[in-house]
Order: structure tokens, then C-alpha cells, then sequence
């Protein structure tokens, strides 16, 4: 349900693509990348290639298309807003489809290697990679908290809407952002209760 | 058994939800693709750098028991961030809040959230490209968040209480949208994806006007949390250095070498000097000619310069206003002497 609107494609299914290790994914996704960002404009059969490459992992990966469609669209406002300002300017219409064709290819590759792999894995290739304890040990927790969170403030937002009826806007931002200072509340007092809990578990 | 009213009931409420988002997202991530090699590899180093010393100076300050916040701040900003404030016409805003987090954390701290939620977004939500999440920590973690919070300290320091706490953070919240999209301008301008003059006045004027809204909600926001926990935002009990100023002047350096490689060559005055240089040294047409390439010949086109100039002008303009309003907001919502009294409480 949550992830749905998050639009996080989270319940994974088993597939060829799901079952090969993580590190080898994220290398062979960095790879793609790299080159995808490195390669000059001109170089069609390199963007064929790719796109050949991403489609046979969409395949084998079992993703639904819908799904893939609908994370397109959402995330492509910055591509449609650089398109926009570059249509300004008469000479720099040919390098823009190159910009687009690039950004597509490495947006759907991220998409495909994130709803592939469950996001601990990723977090242990990059231990593994040498990033520093503390980071890893935040963003597992923000990982962790991340839709509980989102959860409480669509509680909270719930609650505000079906008790407030007021139509000004100066009364609705005053609502909206106690909401947000409340979630910061709780979201403070919640890491206290989690301190003690890792302390209780034996943590450092 | 759920009834199959129910079943629809419930569709609508995700459709809803699905289309206010979607409304919602003006973001300033970069995607990849957008920026080329050497860009990528610049603001990496950058982006590590300042990363790798805001961690240092976490684990040499951060008391354990507040190791688990970080994560939690991290996972409140991105939380945060879904619900909308509704601004004119059917559009609505959210909150980017890095200087917010920096107002209650302390700099080197909001460094580590945001690094951490710009991550998070990366790999789990493809939101921002993975060559282009050092310039996107560079420009939102580094540059908006501490330039940001330099503001922000400044001014605390010249207006005590919650007043000027208030005005301080509304002011450097604007601030810092604005930094960080002039960063992004320099540097889509440094790859030869869109022209400099071009992406510095739509950059920059899109983001005075969100900006605004960015300012007043972490104003409205460090209120809220002012007025029900004061203990959160007092500076004794945070995680906040009391002498921040040895570890802002080194962001603050590593800032000046980001923009001094991404802006300074664009900016109105400065290619003469740097192309004088060059031709002492005798390479002008390797530097220069490369940094603005092919797709920046719409850098002839008359009033474009004109464009930027009025840009700059109305950035200056604008954040002259913006402090007047900042300090006309804190006076309207906080009353005199409010919050003072909480403080001295044990």
C-alpha cells in the first residue's frame, strides 16, 4: 500500500535477475552508467545497445511495465524542464536528445538494479566498499524508520484534515507545519527509545 | 471481508494521494546524464571531502545516545518532504530543510542526514542520478546546508531569542535554495549541457520564488517544535558545537573552491581576466574555448547578458526583501520576549 505512493516497487519476486549478487549487479549497473554518461553524443549503437540490455533485464527481472512507466513520468520533471529552457535556444537542439537519451538509459538501470535488489544488500556492498561505519549505520536506520515515519505523518495529515475545516490558507500552513514539527517530536523521542533498545541488544 | 465499496473507497484515497505527489516534485536533483566526466569527478571529490569531515567531527562531538537521531532526522526530512503546503493555484511546496535540521543538529550533523537522505534517494528511489550524487551532495548538503547555517548563525548571533532564532532560520532557508541552485547553474553550465546565461536566470529566479516558501516553512516549523519541546531547540542540549566557526570556515573553503571552478568562470566579469591569464600562459583556446563548447553558442544571442545582469540584480534585490519580510515574519508570529523564560528552565 505505502510503498505504492512511496513508488517503491517492494515486494520482490523471485527471478534470474533477482537471484544474481548484489556486487555484481551494482558493477555491472556502475559500468553501464559510466559509460552511458562518457559516450559522445554520436555513438547511436552504444545507446542501442543499452536499451537492448535494459530491456532483456526488464524481462528476465519480471518487472511490470506499468510500473517501470510510472516511474518514468515521475521522475522526469527535471529532464522536461532542461528540455524546455534548452528549446529557448535554436542551437542547442541536437545535443539536447542526446542529454535525454542518456539520462533515460541511466534512470531505468538505477530503477531495474533498486527494485531488484533488497536494499540490504546494497547497504553490504557498500560496507564491503569501504564507506564509514557511521554513515552505513544511519542509513540503515533512516531505511529502517523511513516508512514508519512516512506512515505517522500520513496518520497525522489524516487526523489535521478530518478536524480542520478551515479554508484560509495562513490556518492551513500553521497546521501543516505543527504536523511536521510534531513528526520531528516524535521522531527525536522514537531515536531515544531506539538508543536503548541497540543498548539493551548489546550494541558497541 | 472487505466490502467491495470499501475496495473503492480506498483506490480513490490512493489515486488522490498519487496525483498530489506527482504535482508536487520540483526538485533540484540532478539526474545523470546532465552533467559529463569532469564534473562528476570534481564535485565527487568535493562532495567527499566535505562528507568525510562533517563524520569527523560527528564522531569526535556526537554523543552515542544520539547516534540513532541522525537516521531518525533523516528519515523525518524525507517524511517531511511528502506533506504539501498549498501555494497558489492548485500548486503546492514542501520542504527541502536542510538549514532546519542544520538549526537543530548543528552543521556537521545536517551534513550527515542530508548526504544520508540524498543516498537513500539515489539507490532505493532513483530520485537523482548516482554519477551526479556528488554534485548533488556538493550543492545540497555542503553548500546549501552550511552555507545556510553560516546565515543563520550570523544572524542568531546579532538578534538573540526566538525572535531572531525565527527570522534567522527563515532568511537562511531562503539563502540556501538559492546557493544551491546557482551551484547547479555552474555546473550544468561547466558539462556544456545548457548554456550558462541561460541556466543561471531560469535556475535562479525558479528557485528565489521556491525559496520563499522553503524560508517560511522552516520558520513556521522550528516554531512549532520550539513551542512544544524547547529542550530540542535550545543550543545546551543539541548535538551543536558551541564554537562551530573552525568547522564552517573549512566548508566554507571547500565551498569557495566549488565555486570559484563551477560559477567563476561564468560570471559577467570574470572570463576577461581568466581569458587574459590564459593567453599569458599561452593556452586560451584550450580552457575557455572547452569550458563554454558548442552548446553555449546561444551565448551570442543579444540580451542574454542583459538577462543575467537583471538576475543578479534581482537576487540582490530579492535578498535584501526577503531579510525585511524574514524579520517581519518573526515579529508577527513570536511575541515579545516568548520562549526566553523556557530556556533557563533545567
Amino acid at each position: 500500500m505505502i510503498d505504492d505512493w512511496i513508488g517503491h516497487y517492494h515486494r520482490h519476486r523471485d527471478s534470474v535477475v533477482s537471484r544474481l549478487p548484489a556486487a555484481f549487479k551494482l558493477g555491472v549497473a556502475l559500468a553501464m552508467i559510466v559509460g552511458t554518461v562518457l559516450a559522445p553524443p554520436t555513438a547511436v549503437g552504444w545507446f542501442a545497445g543499452m536499451a537492448m540490455l535494459l530491456v532483456f533485464a526488464v524481462a528476465l527481472g519480471r518487472l511490470p511495465l506499468l510500473f517501470l512507466l510510472k516511474r518514468l513520468a515521475w521522475l522526469s520533471p527535471f529532464i522536461l524542464s532542461v528540455a524546455l529552457v534548452n528549446a529557448l535556444q535554436p542551437a542547442a537542439r541536437g545535443s539536447w536528445l542526446a542529454v535525454a537519451m542518456k539520462s533515460t538509459i541511466c534512470l531505468l538501470t538505477i530503477i531495474v538494479v533498486s527494485n531488484t535488489t533488497p536494499f540490504s544488500r546494497i547497504l553490504r556492498v557498500l560496507k564491503a566498499a569501504h564507506v564509514p561505519g557511521l554513515l552505513i549505520t544511519t542509513i540503515a536506520l533512516m531505511h529502517r524508520y523511513l516508512f514508519v515515519l512516512v506512515e505517522e505523518a500520513e496518520r497525522m495529515r489524516r487526523a489535521r484534515a478530518s478536524r480542520t475545516f478551515k479554508r484560509q490558507r495562513r490556518a492551513r500552513w500553521q497546521a501543516l507545519s505543527t504536523v511536521v514539527g510534531q513528526l520531528f517530536v516524535r521522531a527525536s523521542e522514537r531515536a531515544e527509545r531506539i538508543y536503548d533498545a541497540m543498548c539493551a541488544r548489546g550494541w558497541k | 471481508m472487505r466490502s467491495g465499496r470499501d475496495q473503492r473507497f480506498r483506490r480513490q484515497l490512493k489515486r488522490r494521494a498519487s496525483t498530489e505527489r506527482l504535482r508536487e516534485r520540483i526538485i533540484m536533483h540532478i539526474p545523470d546524464g546532465f552533467i559529463d566526466g569532469k564534473t562528476a569527478a570534481t564535485t565527487a571529490v568535493l562532495a567527499a571531502a566535505g562528507v568525510g569531515l562533517a563524520l569527523r567531527q560527528v564522531r569526535r562531538r556526537l554523543a552515542p545516545r544520539r547516534v540513532p537521531l541522525l537516521g531518525l532526522a533523516a528519515a523525518f526530512l524525507f517524511a517531511a518532504q511528502m506533506v504539501n503546503f498549498p501555494v497558489a493555484g492548485g500548486t503546492s511546496g514542501h520542504l527541502v530543510g536542510g538549514v532546519l535540521v542544520a538549526a537543530l543538529l548543528g552543521p556537521s550533523a545536517a551534513i550527515v542526514v542530508l548526504t544520508t537522505v540524498l543516498i537513500v534517494q539515489c539507490f532505493l528511489f532513483a530520485d537523482g542520478g548516482v554519477l551526479a550524487l556528488g554534485a548533488n551532495i556538493f550543492n545540497m548538503a555542503i553548500v546549501g546546508t552550511a552555507g545556510g547555517y553560516a546565515i543563520y548563525r550570523v544572524m542568531c548571533r546579532a538578534m538573540p531569542g526566538t525572535r531572531g532564532q525565527v527570522a534567522a532560520v527563515a532568511f537562511a532557508g531562503w539563502c540556501s535554495t538559492v546557493l544551491a541552485s546557482i551551484c547547479c547553474a555552474g555546473q550544468l553550465a561547466w558539462s556544456g549541457t545548457v548554456a550558462w546565461p541561460v541556466a543561471f536566470t531560469a535556475m535562479t529566479s525558479v528557485h528565489m520564488a521556491i525559496g520563499v516558501g522553503e524560508g517560511l516553512i522552516s520558520a513556521l516549523v522550528l516554531l512549532a517544535i520550539q513551542r512544544a519541546r524547547p529542550d530540542l531547540t535550545s543550543e545546551v542540549n543539541g548535538t551543536e558545537p558551541s564554537r562551530p566557526w573552525g568547522e564552517l570556515v573549512r566548508y566554507g573553503l571547500l565551498a569557495a573552491v566549488g565555486v570559484a571552478v563551477f560559477v567563476a568562470p561564468f560570471a559577467c566579469s570574470w572570463p576577461d581576466g581568466l581569458e587574459s591569464v590564459a593567453a599569458k600562459l599561452g593556452f586560451e583556446h584550450k580552457t575557455v574555448q572547452s569550458a563554454v563548447s558548442a552548446p553555449a553558442a546561444g551565448y551570442r544571442v543579444p540580451g542574454v547578458h542583459w538577462a543575467v545582469g537583471a538576475t543578479a540584480l534581482a537576487g540582490a534585490a530579492g535578498a535584501v526583501i526577503v531579510f525585511g519580510l524574514a524579520l517581519l515574519l518573526a515579529r508577527s508570529l513570536v511575541r515579545e520576549g516568548e520562549g526566553d523564560t523556557h530556556l533557563t528552565k533545567p
